[in-house]
């Protein structure tokens, strides 16, 4: 791939078909990257099964209080934006699942009582798909925030084509991904639910500067309220995966479509209608 | 009147045509939508008539006034969320902002402010004696944990008192959303998708509510889509003993419904028939619950 291209999968909805489409663009390009940003809910490596998988743990920061030192003025409390700290009977209390690791409280103590620890939240992996790199960041169950999760996944600078899998949602999350991308893809299912969330990513995505195409999935007899949405908003249409219920079953099963005979003319031409919309814009 | 929240884990395994059907099936007095990121539950409710909104207020963002900001370039130093962006003056990324003040306490000149950010609008609908609180996420807004909250609250503060269950609609995914809804509720009920995705999301989230250590049941959507895959669900819950109370088969129907604007137990349809029974069971369950 000589240009440089990454490519932010969403949908708002969930189930649209994310992974779907972005695991089988990755895989019909070959050398390309596949990154999971969806750490909630990772699904992407269940289809890829990588190899020489790597795992790297993620950590992020929590104040550690020391005793002798703090004479519980509670400066860091009361400082706190996020009530990360609480003092009872001069005594600091940490509550580290809503601490966002900003660093204040320790910067602030005027008796240098707080240092930060780590604390683990999550780990991400990268492994090999053929010439593909694949990388995927999982949550620990019971985190609120996958943030610093996302922020590692995306903090490397990565050349030629890359395929960003999105949260569902239009949350912090959804626009991390989208500071990194040079074009969005947007999955939409024939649905006025799929419409109505399309609307809400595609309006995010607008406001952040970010050129959009439409992949319609699920495609079916009948009305389909995200392709009249796509229509009404000058939305270019890049392909469409028809509602079968053997594609779903395979896929169901864990299989990758595009490296079935019958499914992978689809992919094919989605990546040709997207690398020559993204040159064009 | 016992709080009943439908989560799934994965996305689109039709929490919402779930929770629209146990709302007409019970005839809920109270329900909201807490899938605040992209909610639907409003498309198939019926017409309301709007009782108010109310402009909900997350965390405050730093904002730099060019005219004392002398470059030096401190709050980008200390900034840990990437939200200062050089220049003539420096300016902040409000996306990226969390509102932790560092970058006001450092800045030698005072030239950083906090303002309060918009997370987004609630909204609580009346219909007769029925309450239906939802809201819409501020574009570009973060803190939907906190947006989450305040529904549930105005749907406390107005609903009607007395018997009768309270549906709350969720969202996918195991995070601050999710976490926020689990928060205060009797009973989950997970919809499941027969695929290796929906039983990877499904773990997690069953993970979830018990850490928040809420009672739990388990149906399946699409049943029919993968046997093999729905056998490994049922399997799943039998290890876990988590109640299963049923499997809905692929119904074109319910894409009708929905693009409708109606609840899928409006129609007569395999998948209505199936969503009828779970609806029976889930509330002898929670009967059952209620007497242990």
């Amino acid at each position: 791939m000589a240009r440089d291209l990454t490519v932010v999968v969403l949908s708002g909805k969930g189930g649209a078909g994310k992974t779907l489409v972005s695991v089988n663009l990755a895989v019909t390009a070959g050398a390309s990257a596949y990154i999971d940003c969806d750490v909630e809910e990772p699904n992407g490596f269940l289809y890829l099964t990588p190899e020489a998988v790597t795992k790297k743990t993620v950590f992020t920061t929590v104040p550690v209080v020391d005793a002798v030192r703090c004479d519980g003025c509670g400066l860091c409390a009361r400082s706190c934006a996020f009530h990360a700290l609480a003092v009872i009977d001069r005594k600091i209390l940490v509550f580290g699942d809503v601490c966002h690791s900003c660093g204040l409280c320790t910067a602030l103590c005027p008796r240098q009582a707080l240092t930060e620890r780590d604390r683990e939240i999550g780990s991400v992996y990268e492994g090999k798909h053929g010439r593909m790199t694949c990388l995927s960041g999982e949550m620990n169950v019971g985190e609120s925030s996958g943030m610093p999760i996302v922020r590692v996944l995306l903090g490397q600078k990565r050349s030629g084509l890359v395929f960003i899998d999105s949260p569902p949602g239009s949350g912090c999350l959804v626009q991390e991904t989208l500071r990194k991308a040079d074009a969005c893809l947007l999955v939409a299912e024939p649905s006025l639910f799929g419409a109505h969330d399309l609307a809400l990513v595609h309006e995010l995505a607008k406001k952040m500067g970010k050129p959009c195409m439409v992949v319609l999935n699920k495609t079916m007899e009948g009305a389909n309220p995200s392709e009249q949405y796509a229509k009404e908003h000058g939305l270019r249409i890049i392909g469409r995966i028809p509602y079968e219920k053997r594609l779903a079953r395979l896929s169901g099963d864990g299989l990758l479509v595009a490296e079935n005979p019958t499914y992978r003319r689809i992919f094919l031409d989605v990546l040709e209608h997207l690398l020559k919309e993204a040159c064009n814009a | 009147m016992p709080e009943v929240l439908v989560l799934s884990g994965k996305g689109g395994t039709g929490k919402t045509t779930v929770a629209g059907s146990l709302i007409a099936l019970v005839a809920a007095k109270a329900y909201a939508d807490c899938d605040v990121d992209a909610p639907n539950l409003k498309l198939i409710v019926g017409s309301f008539a709007k009782e108010y909104d109310e402009t909900s207020f997350g965390m405050g963002k730093a904002v730099i006034d060019g005219a004392l900001c002398t470059k030096c370039g401190k709050c980008r130093e200390v900034c840990r969320f990437d939200a200062i962006v050089e220049g003539n003056p420096y300016r902040v990324d409000g996306m990226a902002c969390e509102g932790c003040t560092y970058c006001a306490h450092v800045c030698p000149v005072g030239a950083v402010s906090m303002r309060p950010s918009v997370t987004g609008t609630c909204q609580l609908f009346i219909r007769g004696d029925e309450r239906f609180s939802t809201a819409e996420l501020a574009l570009g807004s973060g803190n939907t944990g906190k947006l989450v909250t305040e529904v549930k609250r105005h749907l406390k503060e107005r609903a009607p008192k007395g018997k009768g269950l309270v549906i709350l609609d969720g969202s996918p995914g195991i995070g601050c959303p999710v976490i926020a809804s689990l928060s205060g509720v009797d009973f989950v009920l997970m919809v499941a998708e027969p695929s290796v995705s929906g039983i990877s999301d499904l773990k997690r989230v069953v993970a979830d509510a018990s850490q928040m250590r809420v009672p739990m049941a388990v149906v399946i959507n699409k049943q029919d889509v993968n046997i093999r895959m729905s056998a490994g669900i049922e399997a799943f819950c039998q290890a876990e003993r988590i109640p299963f109370l049923g499997a809905v088969p692929y119904d074109a129907t319910a894409v009708e419904a929905a693009n409708c604007g109606r609840t899928l137990v409006s129609y007569d349809c395999p998948a209505a028939t199936a969503i009828r029974t779970i609806c029976k069971r889930m509330i002898q369950l929670l009967e059952e619950m209620e007497r242990q």
